[in-house]
């Protein structure tokens, strides 16, 4: 049996999720034996033509060449698998979602007429059918290894949706929130990081997305009991998956929130 | 490593109970030890075979982990706690003792958050189970500090894993090597609520797990010193070898004020009379709408629960699928996915499983296995990041309940 066939493609993104494929230092070569690696510019030139059995696509979708290319893509893969934040959710680009990118390039760029983009940063499953979505911002080598192994042996991976708590106190770690008062978003937050700041007492920064039964309304309670202001609650839930729907809607209550609380003495 | 740390060669649980214990002049008699007796202690049992395992602080938290010297113990140290919140604060006393429930019971030692169960290999007939021998390899465990809450939840889970059709190996094997020395809880925290469901706050022989020895930390009227309850032969052989005497009565009468005071200064009650009936009426109760606004859905309450036992199995291979496995991890309620059969999940809402978890903890428990599952540690109530409070929710549902049954009562 031919060994399949894989691509990795790159969007608008910071190359940190094709690095942690890369990252994987004493399993690369084992993959290379499971899996014909066809294209990959990140890690050779040598290109073997599709159509492929398995795309991992990382970044998302910011300008009209993206539109056109993701469905070339879709079309040259059997499997389509996204990749990190960008991927899956917009990424920490899709805060241009929340602005105007026109006044953006006016002032950013010397010659903003060089500079072609669109007004929203949108993930890949918005333009195309997406098999099997891998968060993180970046994503955890141990979880791309999982989703990788599952594909070749045609299994479903072993990904949990439930909170970054789980990861924490599976690890022994001491609540930062009950035990320090450092507000920290892993309740709502979707393990699979092996909850990595906690371990190092500081709060969850949402790097992976909600988790599948997000309550942001009460971790809201709870983050301004903690001494947050709407403000700080507003940029918390902005980063890089700012626009997953369940952020994005949890942002956005405090976006009205911080304009009635500044029109209020 | 001595016969005795093995224990009983058949990996299963046995309580033996049913002793007297404390000032009442029946069973052996208490002794006494101070603080290097009690660092003679926790040698004798490393010499023994056994890893210690006593409270430290880490992390901002009374945290459990393995000790050699009593140094390690969080001399000076208590605890402030109520619902989501923790803060350790220095005491006026130099007690070891001095601090309520930790941020862990005995569950990780004996329950660890992830157990192989099997691994396989793949051959060309089909595969091969690679024979496995190393279920509860990584004891004995010598457990100090275990308060009698954490000894009631340790019974519970004696029960659960071990008393029926389908033993746990690896946890038997752990329990039947584990040595326990309890102590008595002289400062209960603002979430304890041990007195409701009868558990604490002293260690009972024939309540909950049985114990080896059971200390009573004594500050005043001397120096600082342990009354120790002898609860078994080998509990009195290690005291024979440390060369502890014979407590004196004044000292074994202090110890019991001890165990009284605290038994008054319990953060949290819960009317346990006909809890499970109240819950069982209670599915429709708005009380559960109340909570799952506040619920996180976080599963932090299930993991710092002594008693939560549920887990999940979870089948892995490695890349070229030759290698697979088995691996058993420590679970929750409050998943989604951890109802989820073939076509959707059961509990979908966190309305439902706050529900689920509650009826079963202090309900539904009582008929599976004969107990509550709850032993009153606090820990769900000052662990939640939601600052949600077992307790609270069963006042509020007997709150809700009791308009109806008042009206059910007074209609002609």
């Amino acid at each position: 049996m031919a060994k399949p066939k894989l691509a990795v493609w790159k969007f608008a993104s910071c190359d940190g999720c094709q690095l942690t494929l890369l990252n994987c230092e004493d399993e690369l070569l084992p993959l290379a034996g499971q899996v014909e690696i066809a294209y990959f510019p990140e890690a050779t030139r040598a290109v073997v033509e599709g159509p492929y059995d398995v795309s991992l696509v990382e970044g998302s979708i910011t300008t009209a060449d993206d539109l056109e290319r993701i469905q070339q893509v879709r079309a040259a893969s059997r499997r389509l698998i996204t990749i990190g934040a960008c991927a899956t959710a917009g990424g920490i680009q899709a805060l241009r979602n929340f602005a105007d990118v026109e006044e953006f390039r006016s002032v950013v760029y010397a010659h903003p007429e060089y500079v072609e983009t669109l007004d929203r940063s949108t993930p890949i499953a918005a333009h195309v059918p997406v098999d099997f979505e891998l968060r993180g911002c970046p994503i955890d080598k141990h979880q791309l290894l999982e989703v990788l192994a599952a594909e070749i042996q045609g299994r479903a991976p072993r990904i949990s949706s439930h909170s970054v708590c789980f990861e924490c106190k599976r690890r022994g770690n001491v609540c930062v929130t009950v035990a320090h008062g450092t507000p920290c978003l892993g309740p709502v937050t979707q393990a699979g990081c092996g909850a990595l700041c906690p371990s190092y007492d500081r709060g969850c920064y949402g790097c992976f997305g909600p988790q599948n039964t997000p309550n942001t309304a009460s971790l809201t309670t709870r983050l301004r009991v903690h001494g947050m202001d709407e403000g700080q609650v507003l940029r918390v839930f902005r980063t890089f998956n700012a626009a997953s729907e369940v952020f994005l809607r949890a942002s956005e209550r405090h976006e009205t929130a911080r304009t009635s609380e500044e029109v209020t003495p | 490593m001595s016969s005795d740390a093995v224990g009983d060669e058949t990996p299963r649980v046995t309580h033996t109970g049913g002793m007297a214990g404390k000032s009442d002049g029946q069973g052996p008699a208490d002794r006494i030890i101070d603080v290097p007796g009690l660092q003679a202690l926790v040698d004798r049992l490393i010499a023994r075979g056994y890893t210690v395992i006593g409270p430290t602080v880490q992390s901002g938290a009374i945290v459990n982990a393995a000790i050699t010297s009593v140094e390690e113990l969080p001399q000076g140290w208590g605890d402030d706690q109520d619902a989501g919140h923790y803060r350790l604060r220095r005491r006026d006393d130099e007690a070891l003792f001095g601090y309520a429930s930790g941020a862990q019971s005995a569950k990780p030692v004996f329950f660890p958050t992830e157990e192989v169960l099997w691994r396989g290999r793949r051959t060309q007939e089909g595969f091969t189970v690679e024979p496995d021998d190393s279920a509860g390899r990584d004891a004995p465990y010598a457990l100090l500090g275990v308060r009698s809450c954490d000894l009631s939840a340790i019974g519970i889970h004696d029960v659960v894993l071990t008393g029926r059709v389908h033993g746990d190996v690896a946890y038997a094997a752990r329990r039947a090597a584990a040595f326990v020395v309890a102590v008595t809880c002289s400062d209960p925290g603002g979430t304890c609520f041990c007195v409701s469901m009868g558990t604490g706050p002293r260690p009972e022989q024939g309540r909950g797990a049985p114990y080896d020895l059971s200390l009573t930390e004594l500050l005043n009227g001397g120096p600082h010193r342990f009354v120790v309850e002898v609860a078994s032969e080998r509990g009195a052989d290690v005291l024979d070898e440390i060369g502890a005497g014979p407590a004196p009565a004044e000292d074994v009468v202090a110890g019991d004020a001890v165990a009284e005071e605290a038994d008054a200064r319990m953060g949290r009650h819960v009317d346990t009379d006909g809890l499970k009936e109240l819950l069982y009426a209670a599915a429709d109760s708005p009380v559960w709408d109340d909570v799952a606004t506040r619920c996180l859905a976080c599963g932090n309450c299930t993991a710092v629960c002594p008693t939560c036992f549920c887990t999940s199995v979870e089948d892995v291979t490695d890349l070229t699928g030759d290698l697979a496995g088995r691996t058993r991890v420590w679970d929750s309620c409050f998943d989604a996915d951890y109802s989820w059969i073939h076509g959707g999940t059961v509990r979908a809402t966190t309305k439902a499983r706050y529900r689920q978890w509650m009826t079963h903890k202090l309900g539904s428990w009582i008929d599976q296995f004969g107990m509550s599952g709850c032993v009153g540690c606090g820990r769900c109530v000052t662990w939640c990041p939601a600052a949600i409070d077992i307790t609270a929710e069963a006042a509020a549902l007997r709150a809700a309940a009791e308009p109806d049954e008042r009206d059910a009562g007074t209609l002609p």
